[in-house]
C-alpha cells in the first residue's frame, strides 16, 4: 500500500505523517494522531458527531481525505480548552448536564464554537440551525440549546468585561 | 475504504490529463461528501483519485447586473449562500441551496458537486446499477420499494430522481454550464447537461469520463419574481421528496413567460411548459397556481408505491407560485 507524506495542522501543532491516501481525515485524527475524542458515526456524513473545525468552519472528518487538508487550521475537541481551563461551551455543558451519553458531544461543541465565533448573540432559532447537522440520539436537544446558550452569554460578559477594563 | 491513487493538479489542463477515457477508472473528487460516500460503500472502485479543489479559477462567485452571476464550479453552498447578491436577484438559488442541508454538508459540498451528484436511489446505492436490474434484466424498481423513484420520466428503463437540488433554480433562470475536457471548453444549457440514460453503459449526465464541470453561468436579473418550494419528510439531513422553482417575467401584475422546473420527480431536472403555459397573461391568485400544479403533474404517473408523490409535487408548484410572486415570503 503506497504512502504519502502530509503536513497536517491539527490545534495548531504541525504534524508530518506518512499515511496511504485513501484515509480520512477521522482515521487519521484517531489513528495516527491519537486524539480519539473525535467519533466515527454514521461514516456517510448524516450524524455529525465527527465534525471537526477546517479554518473555523465545521466539516464532516469522515467525509474528507486526511490528503485534502493539509496546511489548513484542523481544531478537534482536544484543542478546544485553554490550556486546564475549559471553554465556556465545555463549562456550560457539564453544568447543565448537556453531555448526556456524551457521544455526540465533541461535534456538538465544536459546530457550537463555530456558531458563537461568527454570531455570538445567536437566537434559539439560529442554533437549532447551526447544530441540525449534528444528531444526539439521546435526543436530550433542550440541555444541549440552553448549554449554548449560556456559554454565548457567559462569553459575552467575558467580551464586555475586557473591553471595559481595556478602557 | 480501498487503496487509491490521489493526484492533486494545479490547473485544469493537468487534471483532464490525470482523468482517464472511460468510466470507473478515475473520479473527481471536489467536496467529496457524495465521492467519500459512493468509495465507502463499494459502489464504484476508482484506481485514481484527482482532486480538483487547488485549481484556482474553478473558485470564485462574480456578478455583474449586465453579464449575470458566474459561479465557479468549486463554490461551496455556503459560499453561495452566504453572498448577498444571489439572495437578492436570484431568490430560487438562494431558497433551493438553504434546503441542502446540513451546515456541515454546506461547507464542504460545491455548485459543480451538486450538479454531478449521482442518485440517491438504494438500489443503486447498494450496486445494482443505475438502472436497477435483476440478473433477468427486469426492473427492480418496478417489482420493490419505488416510493422515492420517479413519477415523471418514469417510462423506463431509468426510474431514479436526479438529486440536484441546484439544477431546478437553474434551468429556470436559463443557466448555462461550462465544461473542460482534452478538447477544450464545451458550454452548453444545464438543462441539456442532464439526461436519462437508456443503457447501464449511459450516465445521467452529459459529461466525458475526463471532464471537469468548470463553471456556472446565470444571465442578467431581468426582474422575474422567482422562488423554490421544497416538500420533505425531515427538515435536517435528507433530500427533498419534490421540490419546484419557478421564475416568473412579470409585466406589472401579468405573467408574460414562465419557466417552471420540479425536482426529485424524475431522472432529470423536470422542465414543465405546460405549467408554465397555464401562467401567462395571468395574475397569479391561488386558483392560477393550482391550476398550474394540475398541469405539471398531468402526465405524472405512479409507480406503484410512489403515488403520494404526484400530490407532494402538484403542491411544491402551487407554492412556488405562490411564494415567488409574494417575495420569497415563507
Amino acid at each position: 500500500m503506497d504512502k504519502q507524506l502530509i503536513t497536517l495542522r491539527v490545534n495548531g501543532e504541525v504534524h508530518e505523517l506518512a499515511i496511504p491516501v485513501h484515509k480520512t481525515l477521522l482515521e487519521v485524527l484517531r489513528e495516527d494522531l491519537h486524539l480519539t475524542g473525535t467519533k466515527h458515526g454514521c461514516e456517510l456524513g448524516e450524524c455529525g458527531t465527527c465534525t471537526v473545525l477546517v479554518d473555523g468552519q465545521p466539516v464532516l472528518s469522515c467525509l474528507a481525505l486526511a490528503v485534502e487538508w493539509q496546511h489548513r487550521d484542523i481544531v478537534t475537541v482536544e484543542g478546544l480548552a485553554d490550556g486546564p481551563r475549559p471553554h465556556p461551551l465545555q463549562q456550560a455543558f457539564a453544568e447543565l448536564g448537556a453531555a448526556q451519553c456524551g457521544y455526540c458531544i465533541p461535534g456538538t461543541l465544536l459546530t457550537a464554537k463555530a456558531l458563537l465565533d461568527h454570531n455570538p448573540r445567536p437566537t434559539r432559532q439560529e442554533i437549532k440551525e447551526a447544530l441540525s447537522g449534528n444528531l444526539c440520539r439521546c435526543t436530550g436537544y433542550i440541555k444541549i440549546i440552553e448549554a449554548v446558550e449560556r456559554a454565548a452569554q457567559r462569553m459575552a460578559a467575558q467580551t464586555a468585561f475586557a473591553e471595559s477594563a481595556a478602557r | 475504504m480501498r487503496p487509491i491513487e490521489y493526484a492533486s493538479p494545479r490547473t485544469k489542463e493537468q487534471a483532464v490529463r490525470l482523468l482517464a477515457s472511460t468510466w470507473g477508472e478515475t473520479a473527481v473528487l471536489a467536496g467529496g461528501t457524495d465521492l467519500l460516500s459512493l468509495l465507502k460503500d463499494d459502489v464504484i472502485a476508482p484506481r485514481r483519485l484527482v482532486n480538483i479543489k487547488e485549481i484556482e479559477e474553478l473558485r470564485g462567485i462574480a456578478f455583474d447586473p449586465r453579464k449575470g452571476l458566474r459561479l465557479g464550479a468549486l463554490v461551496t453552498i455556503e459560499e453561495l449562500l452566504d453572498d448577498p447578491r444571489v439572495r437578492q436577484h436570484y431568490s430560487a438559488l438562494a431558497e433551493a441551496a438553504e434546503g441542502i442541508r446540513s451546515p456541515q454538508i454546506r461547507n464542504m459540498g460545491t455548485v459543480g458537486g451538486d450538479l454531478c451528484q449521482r442518485p440517491r436511489c438504494w438500489y443503486f446505492r447498494a450496486g445494482f446499477g443505475l438502472l436497477a436490474r435483476d440478473a433477468q434484466g427486469r426492473s427492480l424498481v418496478l417489482h420493490g420499494d419505488n416510493r422515492y423513484h420517479a413519477i415523471l420520466g418514469n417510462e423506463g428503463p431509468a426510474y431514479f430522481v436526479s438529486p440536484s437540488s441546484l439544477a431546478p433554480p437553474l434551468i429556470a433562470y436559463e443557466a448555462r454550464l461550462r465544461l473542460f475536457g482534452p478538447g477544450g471548453t464545451r458550454e452548453m444549457p444545464v438543462q441539456a447537461f442532464f439526461r436519462i440514460p437508456q443503457s447501464e453503459e449511459e450516465r445521467e449526465h452529459d459529461l466525458r469520463p475526463n471532464e471537469i464541470v468548470t463553471e456556472i453561468l446565470i444571465p442578467p436579473p431581468r426582474g422575474e419574481a422567482s422562488a423554490t418550494y421544497e416538500v420533505r419528510q425531515r427538515e435536517a439531513l435528507d433530500w427533498p421528496l419534490a421540490t419546484a422553482s419557478v421564475a416568473l417575467q412579470m409585466d406589472g401584475d401579468r405573467v408574460t413567460a414562465a419557466r417552471i422546473v420540479m425536482g426529485h420527480v424524475a431522472p432529470i431536472p423536470w422542465l414543465s411548459p405546460e405549467a408554465a403555459q397555464t401562467l401567462v397573461n395571468k395574475t397569479i391568485t391561488e386558483d392560477v397556481a393550482q391550476a398550474a400544479g394540475e398541469a405539471a403533474v398531468r402526465r405524472a404517473r405512479s409507480l406503484g408505491r410512489n403515488g403520494y408523490k404526484i400530490q407532494l409535487a402538484r403542491v411544491a408548484v402551487k407554492r412556488a407560485i405562490l411564494r415567488a410572486v409574494q417575495g420569497g415570503a415563507r
